[in-house]
């Protein structure tokens, strides 16, 4: 079983449309994770069943039991992330500022703070349109994405593509070069970066690429609309060479990406126009890179 | 007036208007533009501007001093983040899993974890007439942006106390590196484009304004491609759409080799006139 990642260090490079043809042509040979779990999409173009879905629970947060509060303010003097608000005299927590660290009930004479699990969002097992399934989750708003929640949907990927003897997981990685990156990346056999050939795309892919030598990761580009920059795209084909990543593909610049995604599809099923050759051709070619 | 640029989707422009607004307003008022995606930041290149101070940004955490330290494990018990670790006879600490909360330094009975700066980035400040520009940059390997984005929106109140427009660049999604973005936001301008993709990450980021109690206005970017849902959806919510951006393939190559596109394509500057008078409308109703 192989793990395969996509990512984009920028946003809005074609990332998940691009993963979601993937998983289309790998059909039920591949389970897929939306590990982009801040902004998933991937179930918008993959027709999911929300077969299995269950609450996931990270971290703490602090809560003051009123009756028991004296005011003395020693949670507010030892807190350092400003979570405890004084209206009135009356202690409360800000919950969107609370980092559960716990010191707060550490210190409290009267044992009036506890510590509640936080639930950070849902997670989900899907049978989706490829006759596969997918594992996908939702975090909730303001909530740490810490990489904990990117960790527990790849495991659950692996787990169920271990069970059914799965040739391939396709993973939506998230955007940046945070944690949930960190986390979307580690264990990975093979890296498909999306870029595009703007000053913005070349900046975070070099970027995001520091990253992946971190992992000592093999790696493969897709250029998406390509021909929008000449330049800018010959700069991104010789950082390529520089940096021995496979260049799997230039897609053109096309809208019907767009339009494919207004009717719930994904390229391949979309159309045979050239864009889906294209990404025919890029699944050949990623497959050969992880023999 | 501090006006918040964000977006639920990555890649809808959030930084297009960002870096063509503040340079329109600074034709005529000083403004400050302020980069807090530090994970990918990227408002620099699409700015010509000179460097006027830079200064690396630390974040603390907790170093072990083994003569001081009798190994009795309250620390490894009071860490909630398992950044402390007690491993035989010696203690491990773990920088990208700490907060800098000080309970494992500050409950220590024999001051065995003094607390140390480590870097975690660098803040830069530009300068070029009207226009402030202030950008910090996560060192890779650096997982937590939060404290990051956090002391460069510090800086910014340090420098520029006075009432000026400030324009802050968030970081895409509704997890804590946006929520500590937006937080001291007046007024936050949402980017989206007319997609399925766009309108889903659009009411995530609407969910999370009215959860901050925020103001919030919408910006649609590449106007005319997908279909209407995301206009429907401002008219169902009574959000007011301050600008539509057409989709021009002219526009993204202006904007792939780092120009300004206002200055080159007459119907964006006539939307960033839009924005602009909004803000302004805005920040006299703020200041009667």
């Amino acid at each position: 079983m192989k793990e395969i990642v996509v990512i984009s260090g920028k946003g809005g490079t074609g990332k998940t449309s691009v993963t979601a043809s993937l998983a289309v042509l790998g059909g039920k040979d591949v389970i897929v994770a939306d590990c982009d779990v801040d902004a998933a999409d991937m179930h918008l173009l993959m027709q999911p069943d929300f077969e299995k879905s269950e609450d996931f629970f990270s971290g703490e947060l602090a809560y003051i039991h009123q009756d028991e509060c004296i005011q003395c303010g020693k949670c507010d003097d030892v807190c350092r992330f400003n979570a405890v608000l004084i209206n009135d005299g009356k202690y409360t927590i800000d919950p969107l500022s609370c980092e559960g660290c716990g010191y707060c009930a550490r210190v409290c004479p009267t044992k009036a703070i506890e510590n509640k699990d936080l639930n950070v969002g849902k997670w989900y097992v899907s049978n989706i349109k490829t006759g596969s399934i997918m594992v996908h989750a939702k975090l909730g708003i303001g909530a740490d994405n810490s990489g904990k929640l990117v960790a527990k949907v790849k495991n659950e990927a692996k787990e169920l593509a271990k069970e059914q003897n799965k040739d391939y997981i396709i993973i939506d990685g998230s955007p940046g070069v945070g944690c949930p990156v960190v986390s979307s990346l580690s264990g990975a056999h093979f890296v498909v970066l999306v870029t595009e050939p703007t000053v913005s795309g070349l900046h975070d892919l070099k970027r995001v690429y520091e990253l992946v030598k971190k992992f000592n990761l093999k790696a493969g580009c897709i250029i998406n609309k390509a021909d929008l920059n000449s330049q800018k795209a010959s700069e991104i084909n010789e950082f390529l060479k520089e940096e021995n990543i496979v260049h799997i593909a230039n897609l053109p610049y096309d809208e019907s990406f767009t339009k494919a995604m207004t009717l719930g599809q994904t390229i391949v099923e979309y159309s045979d126009n050239n864009l889906a050759k294209l990404l025919t051709e890029s699944w050949v070619k990623i497959k050969q890179s992880l023999i | 007036m501090n006006i918040a640029i964000a977006s639920g989707k990555g890649g809808t422009g959030k930084t297009t208007v960002s870096v063509n607004l503040a340079s329109y307003l600074a034709e005529n008022d000083k403004v400050v533009l302020t980069d807090l995606d530090v994970e990918e930041p990227n408002s620099k290149l699409f700015l010509e501007t000179e460097l006027f101070h830079k200064e690396d940004k630390f974040k603390m955490i907790p170093e072990w001093i083994e003569d001081k330290c009798t190994l009795c494990g309250i620390c490894q018990k009071v860490c909630n983040y398992h950044a402390v670790i007690q491993l035989g006879p010696s203690i491990l600490v773990f920088p990208e899993l700490c907060h800098s909360c000080y309970a494992c330094s500050e409950l220590c009975p024999t001051d065995a974890l003094p607390m140390i700066p480590v870097k975690m980035g660098e803040l830069s400040h530009y300068i070029n007439d009207n226009l402030n520009f202030v950008e910090s940059r996560l060192e890779i390997g650096q997982e937590q942006a939060v404290p990051l984005i956090a002391q460069t929106i510090d800086y910014v109140h340090d420098k520029f106390p006075e009432d000026i427009i400030k324009i802050y660049d968030s970081p895409p999604g509704t997890s804590c590196p946006v929520i500590e973005a937006t937080k001291d936001a007046d007024f936050v301008i949402l980017v989206t484009e007319p997609t399925p993709f766009g309108l889903h990450d659009l009411k995530l980021a609407v969910e999370t304004m009215k959860e901050l109690k925020k103001e919030f206005g919408v910006v649609v970017n590449r106007h005319g491609i997908g279909n209407d849902n995301v206009f429907d959806y401002c008219t169902q919510e009574n959000i007011p759409v301050l600008a539509k951006i057409p989709n021009s393939r002219r526009i993204a190559e202006i904007y792939s080799s780092g120009r300004l596109v206002y200055k080159e394509v007459p119907e964006f500057k006539e939307q960033m006139e839009s924005i602009k008078n909004f803000i302004l409308k805005i920040k006299k109703e703020a200041a009667e």
